[in-house]
């Protein structure tokens, strides 16, 4: 009986994979699908850990390691998970994914070295090519390209977790697309020349391709925006998802299989959903038109800026307290600032006034989509008072102040009128419709696109810098002694 | 060319081969349509699923010879950094999906 248990909890573990995505992918049942593919990973992890047994019927050894390491990573990733910001979700996803890339990485090389153990320069002398096809070429095959996602997914993930966090600052240089293409090209070359030729370095080049294949990583993350970075870490989760499942191939483990492949093409399909929700191709996020240098392509960056106003914290308070309809778009600064409960209480203020408040919601706004819908929620505000783009558009005629909070490239006219713009043809909250338009930031300096905003210097925005917390606070209190 | 025949012609590899394809066409089928607020959980939710990844960092783990120490620790490391992306995966996942439960209890 014993014999079933393993390949059944394998089944139980695909099925759970694949009704978990499904579920996620409803707001209704969203939380349910996550722990459903919980349970089915932590039955396979137990099977796995008691009933496996390899060709020859041994089972796993060395459980006081696999229990340990099991414990560390389980105390250490719930902390971390549980600790973590709101705002910092998204650099968490990336290095968790990084984790998994690295851990993809160290089985290929554990793998290899089992492998090759023992053959020395002098036994390959005498015994010639011959000595490394001990490997078959499958699953030789297997452990490279297992090795070589898995790299590129760690390397890149770690990038992508500093560029977000603010460490690792946006970097490129000439040339930089052409040098990723050619090690691209030198990974593959020397892959299959090591599969097929199995020379007497083996071992040197294949800890060659290991190290190409970390330093192809950083490169290919490096040139992008950090405005892109969501897109990125989701095709990076893809890779991942790729590699652990050459791992399945390697153990001939289907659930490691199936999960891998899940995510993998999930995954890439995610990515392209992103794109989309931006409007933009993910080619273009790539090769990037946003990668640093390149900002003020088109009109925008030849035209007069011209002046913008500033407005004080006082007579925002009074347009505010006297408008009927007051319309709040948060961004990313909102999130930076940690500001959400200090948004809530204005807007209970407002609407204790008679003010009718709502929220406008970019799909792309922040660092991730629905970034800013979780942040709302966190601070309860309620549901039904997030709209989404379009219905913020279509009530914008009829507001009277819009407040942007740290919002930028998602309220730029230049996503409309200027086809020289990178983000031409991304849909924006149409802020322009309003009376007036009230823009909170902390400086003039662009976002994080680096694009110009017109809107600052349009005639009906006003600006009110400051750090979004203290300047909503100071409202606040100017509201409540109003 | 070998290679390319056994993945044919082995009936273990060519089963495997046949997972690969329908798998990529059901996670294809499954997330078609999500609403763009569904965007990050679903990446993060898929990211811990792929930490299924430490299947393989524990049969390494458990076959390393007790002797190895270079196998064990790099094992080790294995196993620790699965873990962390499964669990830590699933747990950021339920966090951020806790908020829209929080959301439409209000609504209700």
């Amino acid at each position: 009986m014993t014999n079933i248990i393993l390949p059944l909890s394998y089944l139980i573990g695909s099925i759970t994979f694949i009704l978990g995505l499904k579920m996620l992918s409803h707001p209704d049942s969203a939380r349910r699908g996550n722990l459903v593919a919980a349970a089915g990973m932590t039955i396979a992890i137990l099977a796995t850990i008691f009933l496996y047994t390899d060709e020859a019927g041994n089972r796993l050894g060395n459980y006081g390691w696999i229990f340990g390491g099991l414990i560390i990573g389980s105390i250490v990733g719930t902390l971390a998970a549980k600790k973590v910001q709101m705002t910092a979700m998204p650099e968490m996803v990336s290095l968790f994914n990084g984790m998994g890339g690295a851990c993809a990485m160290l089985i290929s090389i554990i793998e290899f070295k089992h492998h090759t153990t023992g053959i020395s320069p002098e036994l390959y002398e005498e015994a010639g090519t011959t000595i490394f096809t001990i490997i078959p070429g499958t699953l030789f095959i297997t452990i490279i390209l297992g090795m070589v996602i898995g790299s590129v997914s760690f390397a890149g993930s770690i990038i992508a977790w500093g560029k977000l966090n603010g460490k690792i600052k946006d970097f490129s240089f000439n040339g930089q697309h052409i040098i990723n293409l050619l090690l691209l090209g030198v990974i593959t070359v020397l892959t299959i020349y090591i599969v097929a030729a199995r020379p007497a370095i083996t071992i040197t080049l294949f800890y060659t391709v290991l190290a190409l294949s970390l330093v192809y990583g950083i490169l290919f993350v490096f040139p992008i925006g950090g405005a892109d970075m969501p897109v990125v870490i989701s095709l990076l989760n893809s890779f991942t998802g790729v590699a652990a499942a050459f791992g399945g191939f390697l153990y001939n483990n289907p659930v490691m299989l199936t999960g891998g492949i899940l995510v993998g093409s999930a995954g890439t399909i995610l990515t392209i959903l992103m794109c989309k929700a931006m409007n933009r191709s993910l080619k273009n996020v790539l090769i990037g038109s946003f990668g640093g240098k390149k900002v003020s392509s088109g009109a925008s960056g030849t035209k007069e800026q011209g002046n913008y106003k500033e407005i004080s914290l006082n007579d925002t308070a009074v347009l505010m307290a006297y408008a009927q309809k007051v319309m709040i778009i948060p961004g990313y600064g909102l999130a930076v600032a940690q500001a959400q409960h200090a948004c809530h209480e204005l807007e209970k203020l407002l609407n204790d006034k008679g003010v009718e408040v709502f929220y406008g919601i970019h799909p792309v706004a922040g660092r991730m989509p629905g970034h800013m819908n979780v942040l709302l929620a966190e601070a309860d505000v309620p549901y039904e008072k997030l709209l989404e783009m379009e219905d913020a558009n279509d009530q914008m005629g009829s507001v009277n102040v819009v407040m942007i909070l740290g919002a930028n490239d998602v309220v730029n006219p230049a996503a409309k009128d200027d086809p020289g713009s990178p983000i031409y043809g991304m849909p924006i909250l149409e802020v322009e419709k309003a009376e007036h338009v009230i823009v909170n930031k902390r400086s003039m300096k662009p976002g994080y696109a680096g694009i110009e905003n017109e809107l600052f210097f349009r005639p009906k925005t006003s600006m009110l810098f400051g750090d979004a917390k203290k300047v909503l606070q100071d409202l606040v209190s100017e509201l409540k002694q109003m | 060319m070998n290679f390319i025949t056994q993945l044919f012609t082995d009936p273990a590899t060519y089963r495997l081969l046949t997972i690969v394809v329908l798998s990529v066409f059901l996670g294809i089928e499954v997330i078609s349509r999500v609403p763009s607020v569904l965007h990050t959980p679903l990446m993060s939710g898929a990211n811990a699923i792929h930490g299924v990844v430490i299947i393989g960092a524990i049969i390494v783990m458990g076959q390393a010879p007790a002797d190895d120490y270079l196998a064990l620790i790099l094992g080790f490391l294995a196993v620790i950094l699965g873990t962390l992306n499964v669990v830590g995966g699933f747990v950021v996942t339920d966090r951020m999906l806790e908020m829209f439960d929080k959301k439409k209890k209000k609504r209700s």
